[in-house]
């Protein structure tokens, strides 16, 4: 076991893939000598050359549908967006053509890509370098919506998302890049190339008085909350960190709303349509007798984006001391 | 440049395969025709058409290794499919919706050609999104021979990979991110532009700004070929010598058949509003079929009772064929639910 950040634990996933499968490529912008901007490549042009490691032009759609094709053709691509802000031009592509591929052939052509993208506010990026966009594509048949939150987790899902024979959009929480350290097996050890199931929620911290279910950087913050308000309030929080969007652990997220008869969703996303949505809706659907309180979502405000100043940002941002005080107002009921 | 050079590629072709070229052509339009006359007869909802188009397709897949190669069509391909391999059963089954339709099993509405097994990609109805995506494909070729993952000379491997589109769709921001990708990184791929002068009911001069859509291939740093769509043995010439260049690694081309549609944009559209009937009947007269027969005749390679024998057969192929069709079942109401995700591969 070695301590390493979020996204040292991506590079060695993509690393280890690329290692094992040589139809494994990487093409995004700036991944070549630059690394990518965020570093998530670096090395891997000098390892794999050129002929596996590709600047793309600066188009995102054609990133994406190049990588479409490229499945299409049985090569594993991995495909880079640099920020989650910058896909919707490749939207088209995602949506009415990765998605829709193996449906509409009835089976006959797949596309085992993995797209990844950097997303999520709290780093003074501004409208454009902040955003969360999983709901867009979480609503999408066909599709499958992974957020790790550790570095174990980031880098079991690469590589399970590498495998996939379908679509995975990989969402990559970006201020956790650095700021995330845990530890991940060796590579040579003999749990060194685990992988992580796409489709499996995780309990990050067991407890009895309400459930949390968050993702990415929220699932930090609320494990954060969780122990300010065990220590300060005696509240017994028990954290989902839900992983995958997409397919959604239904049994997960209802197993841990039957024991503690609350839920608290939190996202960092705008509050209306975000993800919480569906999972209140699910809850309400299918265990309102467990039910000892109203489910409540705690998410970024209905604004067409996070702002750039730094009170503006942090009004924005839900953080563990919000997320706090809203498990103290749900656990009063 | 060696004198063979300057023979045209299609002097080469023997005269089996000019018949099979004129079968195509000819099978395509009868089953097109009939196509029309179903809608006008309530008994399929949709048909979009590819008459008039047939020279430009048939002379375009003949020029590349059919089933082998990967395609990328749009929806007005009918006979480019025809000529990959797709049978008039396949097409009937697709415009009555049928249980285990080829192309779906009757999600797509028709004209969304589509086999794994011949290489013909599945597209959407979503215009020029196929031509990124073929870059995609073209890309894996050029990938698979560069790493060593497959053999560049190896035949039974796909070597090139051609997409068409109409002249609107070359509009499209898709079309362009697609050629650059080609361009940069001179992949094997072949974009057919079938020009047939309107987008619906928009014509040419309001799409673009320069006189041909191969002109902008310039932009791309790759070569722009204008060819007379109705003269498939011109298409096939321009189509061939694209082959030849991919597959020498020499990159993709941009080629632009100029032709013309000869019935509404679909079975839903009324052309009436938006072109003179002088202007149609006109290009009526450049109609590709009766010109590659004529030639053909002239030739001494088609003879009137040959001609007449292959009327006899299109008309029992498309007759057996519909019947075939009419008679299949619906699909289940639950096959709709079915192939969202591809199944885990075994093992790890």
């Amino acid at each position: 076991m070695t301590q390493i950040t979020l996204i040292e634990a991506i590079r060695r996933g993509m690393d280890e893939e690329m290692a094992r499968d040589p139809r494994v490529f990487l093409t995004g912008e700036d991944v070549g000598v630059r690394g990518g901007v965020f570093r998530a490549t670096q090395g891997l042009f000098e390892k794999y050359g050129p002929d596996r490691v590709i600047d793309s032009p600066l188009a995102e759609l054609s990133i994406v549908a190049v990588g479409i094709g490229a499945a299409l053709a049985e090569l594993r691509p991995i495909c880079e967006i640099q920020f989650a802000d910058f896909i919707h031009p490749a939207f088209n592509q995602i949506v009415s053509e990765a998605a829709r591929f193996y449906y509409r052939t009835s089976g006959a052509w797949r596309v085992p890509l993995v797209i990844r993208a950097p997303y999520g506010g709290g780093v003074s990026g501004g409208l454009y370098h902040s955003q969360s966009v999983e709901a867009f594509y979480a609503h999408v048949p066909g599709l499958k919506v992974v957020i790790p939150s550790t570095p174990y987790d980031a880098k079991g899902l690469l590589k399970s998302a590498v495998r996939d024979p379908n679509p995975v959009l990989f969402f990559e929480p970006k201020k956790g890049y650095r700021a995330i350290k845990g530890d991940v097996p060796d590579a040579d050890s003999p749990e060194g190339d685990y992988t992580v199931p796409i489709g499996q929620a995780r309990v990050a911290r067991e407890g009895r008085d309400l459930s949390v279910y968050a993702y990415g950087m929220m699932a930090h913050y609320s494990e954060k909350a969780a122990e300010i308000v065990a220590r300060e309030d005696g509240i017994d929080v028990e954290v989902i960190d839900l992983r995958t969007l997409l397919p959604l652990d239904k049994a997960a997220v209802l197993a841990s709303v039957r024991k503690t008869g609350k839920a608290l969703i939190v996202y960092e996303d705008n509050l209306t349509m975000g993800f919480g949505a569906e999972i209140a809706a699910l809850i309400a659907d299918e265990a309102f007798d467990s039910l000892d309180g109203p489910i409540r979502r705690l998410a970024g405000p209905d604004v067409p984006g996070v702002p750039y100043a730094h009170t503006l940002q942090e009004f924005y941002m839900p953080n563990p001391h919000t997320i706090a005080a809203a498990m103290r107002d749900l656990a009063a009921y | 440049m060696t004198t063979d050079a300057l023979v045209r590629a299609s002097s080469r072709l023997g005269e089996q395969t000019l018949l099979s070229i004129y079968w195509t052509m000819l099978l395509s339009r009868r089953l097109d025709e009939r196509a029309w006359a179903l809608h006008r007869q309530g008994k399929i909802h949709f048909h979009i058409s590819a008459m008039g188009q047939e020279a430009a397709q048939v002379g375009a897949a003949f020029a590349i290794q059919r089933g082998v190669d990967y395609v990328n069509p749009y929806y007005r391909d009918l006979a480019l499919s025809i000529a990959i391999g797709i049978t008039p059963f396949d097409i009937m089954m697709s415009l009555f919706a049928k249980q285990g339709e080829y192309s779906s099993g009757g999600r797509q509405m028709p004209a969304h050609f589509n086999s794994r097994r011949l290489n013909l990609v599945g597209g959407s109805s979503v215009v020029a999104t196929q031509v990124p995506q073929t870059a995609g494909l073209a890309f894996a070729i050029k990938y698979r021979q560069k790493t060593g993952l497959a053999d560049p000379a190896d035949a039974t491997q796909p070597r090139v990979a051609l997409t068409c589109l109409g002249e609107g769709s070359t509009s499209q921001g898709e079309w362009h991110e697609g050629m650059n990708w080609a361009g940069v990184h001179r992949l094997p791929m072949i974009c057919l532009v079938q020009n047939n002068a309107y987008a619906i009911s928009v014509p040419v001069d309001s799409q673009m700004a320069v006189a041909n859509v191969a002109d902008r291939a310039a932009g791309y740093g790759i070569p722009g070929v204008v060819v007379d769509g109705n003269d498939v043995l011109a298409v096939y010439d321009a189509v061939r010598e694209a082959v030849e260049r991919a597959y020498a690694g020499e990159g993709a081309t941009l080629i632009e058949a100029k032709t013309y549609r000869l019935t509404p944009h679909s079975s839903d559209d009324d052309d009436r509003s938006y072109r003179t009937r002088e202007e149609v009947e006109l290009w009526k007269g450049r109609d590709p079929i009766p010109r590659f027969r004529q030639y053909l005749q002239a030739e001494g390679i088609l003879s009137p009772e040959q001609a007449e024998a292959y009327e006899r057969r299109a008309r029992v192929e498309v007759d057996s064929a519909q019947a075939a069709a009419e008679a299949a079942p619906d699909p289940s109401p639950e096959e709709a639910l079915g192939a969202v995700y591809a199944p885990a591969e075994g093992g790890s």
